[in-house]
């Protein structure tokens, strides 16, 4: 018989964001986007800022923001670290966008005090805030 | 009156302690709210944490971090959590003698041991038996930060990573509730192996992006959460358990003062009796 869910567990540093039985999982892997089914191989990888897309057992769908973390999947068992995380639903669009215009002006002024690196992971964040943003307002 | 003075006196200066236990009482209990609030909140991280280094020594790894060796134990570490302050009950002391209990176990089994304290109680204490302290932090306050605490803990996991020491513990007190705190010894390293009969056989991980590379970075998250965690439970206890005491040193004090207000009213009533029996007596002898 085909496994048909397997048990999920998000938690960030601040709280528990999910925690349940569900049918599957798409999230950004630090190598890319990573589907993850019930039955999967034991997986460990870091995760990029991105978006984690969850369907929970019966169908309904939840989207939660992630910041970066780790990802442990078990046959029987998936654990999300995250390093910080916010639910779809409570992420602020005008903020995210401010962000986003904010990050591409550092990356664009040439002064020479501007951390590059730093810039760049801003904007990979504002960025997938909006990703989620677009994908929960849908 | 016989002493009738200096039994008010002293009611005077038990109701004045009174006060500053019930003051004492009530700092702790907003305070308890607050640090059992952030203790909650990180608690799921270092539970989930736990277990995902559970599974890792569990399986059967392509790279094998010396944080994963069993060693033959010679040197044993042990980072203990105490209060900066006192008047918390036996909350120290509990904890103290655990780890007094486990290190003699240890000793007899022919290992060392020394300390990384944190928290000004600890020190004294571990400074007054005469052990061997490697590192020591005090003052975290009423919101510790993961950054105090990276230094001393650094101490440790360098001493591990050198072969100085062997096995190393992180020492707390667990909050249960408000009554209740559990002193705890936790296995901080090599990694504690889960008991989840599930997956036992022979398994590896798949790694993205390279094994070293991300079992690096998820032990060092790994040990700080698990000493923070500690840190900020140990609060919460410190203050649950100073709110006990205080309650239990208020309602003393209240008792105390019934009993001398008994001894006073009765003291006073006696030289009243006494007058009243001279007056007589002198009345009747005109």
């Amino acid at each position: 018989m085909a496994i048909l869910s397997v048990n999920l567990n998000v938690v960030s540093a601040e709280e528990s964001l999910f925690s349940g039985s569900i049918e599957s999982l798409q999230i950004t892997g630090s190598e890319g986007e990573l589907g993850i089914m019930p039955g999967h191989a034991p997986l460990l990888t870091s995760l990029k800022p991105g978006m984690a897309r969850i369907v929970k057992k019966g169908g309904e769908e939840e989207i939660i923001y992630l910041s970066g973390g780790m990802l442990e999947v078990q046959p029987n068992n998936v654990t999300v670290l995250a390093d910080s995380a916010i639910r779809g639903g409570d992420l602020d669009e005008e903020a995210a966008l401010q962000a986003k215009e904010r990050a591409e002006q550092h990356l664009n002024d040439h002064g020479g005090d501007v951390d590059y690196a730093e810039a760049a992971s801003e904007l990979a964040r504002a960025v997938a805030q909006l990703r989620v943003i677009q994908a929960s307002s849908k | 009156m016989a002493g009738g003075k200096e039994i008010k006196s002293k009611i005077g200066s038990v109701k004045n302690t009174q006060k500053i236990t019930s003051a004492m009482e009530m700092v702790a209990a907003s305070k308890m709210r607050r640090a059992q609030d952030s203790m909650a909140a990180s608690r799921p991280y270092a539970e989930n944490m736990r277990n995902v280094i559970g599974h890792i020594a569990l399986g059967n790894l392509e790279f094998n971090h010396p944080y994963m060796v069993e060693r033959e134990v010679k040197r044993v570490g042990y980072i203990v959590v105490s209060t900066d302050r006192g008047l918390c009950g036996g909350l120290n002391i509990n904890l103290f003698k655990k780890v007094l209990a486990d290190a003699g176990k240890q000793q007899s089994a022919g290992a060392d041991v020394e300390f990384a304290v944190v928290g000004s109680k600890a020190t004294a204490f571990f400074n007054n038996m005469g052990a061997k302290i490697t590192s020591q932090i005090s003052g975290l306050g009423d919101s510790p930060s993961l950054t105090d605490l990276i230094g001393s803990v650094k101490v440790m996991l360098n001493a591990y990573d050198n072969g100085d020491i062997d096995k190393l513990f992180v020492v707390y007190n667990k909050f249960v509730n408000t009554m209740t705190q559990k002193p705890t010894i936790d296995q901080l390293l090599p990694l504690p192996k889960s008991d989840d009969d599930a997956i036992k056989h022979r398994w590896d991980y798949i790694y993205e992006p390279d094994a070293q590379a991300l079992l690096e970075q998820l032990l060092v998250r790994y040990t700080e959460s698990q000493v923070y965690q500690g840190v900020v439970e140990n609060l919460a206890c410190e203050q649950a358990a100073r709110m006990v005491a205080m309650k239990a040193a208020t309602d003393n004090a209240g008792d105390l003062i019934d009993d001398l207000q008994l001894v006073y009213n009765k003291a006073r009533q006696a030289s009243i009796t006494q007058e009243l029996g001279e007056i007589c007596a002198g009345a009747a002898a005109v």
